[in-house]
């Protein structure tokens, strides 16, 4: 469904993405592994618009090309992204975060589902977003993702900041949520377990290229992590 | 437009004899009143101005030079609506003021919109460069009005159920305009807090304020909701000039008056802040009448500028910055 040809991303001259190339099936998880500052973070925000793609780049979602559409229109093509550090609206309450997420009209209201995944959120809906913890506040911004009614889901970096508990918390949220709402999801990630567990297929980036790409079948572990330690 | 701060308040000359105690108790509350209100009186008129500049500003962060001639446009929309009514629909002219103030908001609301659509938009991330485009789209504005309108004052007839004064005791007079001018700012102050707080387009603009990228990964249309927020800023503009012109009378440079204690009102009472803004229109207002009673207008305007200077110091986001964690 995401088809991404020869993505080439720079921040002025220096150049971060080098020719990029995957595919995410429809209702896959993919991981893109890789130690601080390979890319990951830049590599998703350009599938999502917050960085531009260089010219001859190809971010294609079931057939409509996104490269060089604002975030916005990409999100009602089908995307939804979680960024790094959650980035919620810190002076919206919770509800208010949540509503942000019903632009595209695909739900009509907040849907019910996504307080039964995230009770905490239902307990908190009157809250300023800002005064949830970080945990929290993860919950929240792929709750207002989802409420976009996505059919990928991006998350960059889910587990930085929160604590071990927590992070397996997220993990079963994401594989019952990839279940029950039949979406695709591509997570950027450093903690190798986490990937594991989310995803079933693995992208290790090094130095801004895709250096390997496997099934978690056949994975050559040994070698994903000689990429992921320094 | 020339509107004297403060000369609504009869100054009392003659010493009244201390043995009529009672009599003298009376007419200092009066005069306390009649403080109040004109302090009441140009507070309105400062949030009026403030709430269009303090909604650019404080959500866009555009620092729009030009508001004050966005306000002159309301007031030369609302002479000319009375021109035109009093002429061929004479029948009209008790209610040509509510006419006028939809008239005001709809034109400088669309003129808002396709300046930032136009203008405003190519600036964004440019304070410097927005601030002066801004100030010299100022000058254009001014210059258009005087070779429409001339240099010398219009003004517009003021409706005979709003003329006069409302005596609830002798030494009391509260002008049957100001009333109404003190009603419509509670009542547009109300819309706009409804418009921002209450619904999905508001929002939309709060999200934006605080992050515009993220905004829009999550789906928002950002440049809609910035043309939507200049346009209604000026809309405001509009309307504060449309109301002004019951107070005083119009010339091209009308805008400049109001525009410096706009922006001082919307720094001081907290950018973004609708609370911040009323607040802080009320507290200068207030003092503004107040100081001037007691001494010169000019040293009135140095303490007030003092007592800004001092609480910006302290709190340099403004009386009421909202705080939370992240």
């Amino acid at each position: 469904m995401l088809k991404v040809h020869n993505l080439n991303v720079a921040y002025g001259e220096s150049h971060v993405i080098h020719d990029a190339s995957f595919l995410v099936q429809p209702g896959a998880a993919m991981a893109i592994v890789g130690r601080n500052g390979m890319g990951k973070s830049t590599l998703l925000k350009s599938l999502i618009g917050m960085v531009p793609a260089r010219h001859g780049s190809s971010i294609n979602l079931e057939g409509r090309e996104l490269v060089g559409t604002e975030s916005h229109k990409r999100v009602q093509a089908g995307l939804a992204f979680v960024p790094q550090g959650r980035l919620i609206f810190p002076q919206l309450t919770v509800e208010e975060n949540l509503l942000t997420g019903l632009e595209t009209r695909r739900y009509k209201e907040i849907p019910s589902f996504l307080y039964e995944f995230f009770p905490v959120l239902k307990d908190m809906r009157n809250r300023k977003g800002g005064n949830l913890s970080g945990g929290q506040q993860q919950q929240l911004a792929i709750a207002r993702a989802l409420a976009s009614k996505p059919r990928l889901l991006i998350l960059d970096e889910p587990t930085e900041g929160i604590q071990p508990s927590i992070i397996k918390e997220i993990a079963r949220s994401l594989n019952a949520l990839r279940a029950e709402l039949n979406i695709a999801i591509l997570v950027s990630e450093q903690v190798l377990s986490f990937a594991l567990e989310v995803a079933d297929r693995l992208l290790v980036i090094d130095r801004g290229r895709i250096v390997r790409e496997a099934d978690k079948a056949n994975l050559n572990l040994d070698e994903v992590r000689s990429y992921l330690t320094v | 437009m020339t509107f004297r701060r403060g000369n609504q308040a009869p100054r009392r000359k003659a010493v009244i004899p201390a043995a009529i105690s009672i009599e003298e108790t009376f007419v200092t509350f009066g005069i306390f009143v009649m403080q109040l209100f004109n302090g009441l009186s140009l507070f309105t008129i400062l949030l009026l101005m403030a709430l269009g500049l303090a909604i650019v500003f404080g959500l866009m962060g555009v620092i729009n030079m030009a508001h004050g001639e966005i306000m002159a446009m309301g007031a030369y929309t609302t002479y000319l609506t009375a021109s035109f009514i009093e002429h061929h629909l004479p029948g009209l002219m008790g209610v040509y003021l509510f006419i006028a103030i939809l008239l005001a908001f709809a034109v400088t609301f669309a003129f808002g919109y396709v300046l930032e659509r136009g203008f405003i938009r190519w600036f964004y991330h440019r304070p410097l460069d927005t601030l002066l485009a801004t100030w010299g789209l100022s000058l254009i504005l001014q210059q258009t009005y005087r070779s429409v309108f001339g240099a010398q004052e219009v003004s517009v007839p003021l409706t005979t159920w709003l003329s006069g004064a409302w005596e609830p005791t002798e030494t009391i007079q509260l002008p049957l305009n100001r009333i109404f001018i003190v009603a419509l700012t509670i009542l547009v102050t109300l819309g706009v807090w409804y418009i921002l707080h209450k619904t999905r387009w508001g929002l939309r603009a709060r999200a934006v304020t605080q992050n515009r990228a993220m905004s829009s990964a999550v789906g928002i249309d950002t440049n809609r909701v910035d043309a939507l927020i200049f346009a209604l800023g000026s809309g405001l503009a509009g309307i504060a000039g449309s109301v002004f012109t019951m107070v005083g009378s119009t010339n091209p440079g009308t805008g400049q008056l109001y525009i410096v204690d706009s922006f001082i009102v919307v720094v001081f009472g907290g950018v973004a802040s609708l609370l911040g803004t009323a607040a802080s229109s009320f507290l200068i207002a207030q003092m503004q009448t107040a100081l001037e009673y007691l001494m010169s207008g000019s040293m009135a305007k140095v303490a007030i500028l003092l007592l800004v200077i001092t609480v910006l110091y302290f709190r340099p986001n403004g009386l009421f910055a909202s705080k939370v964690r992240a």
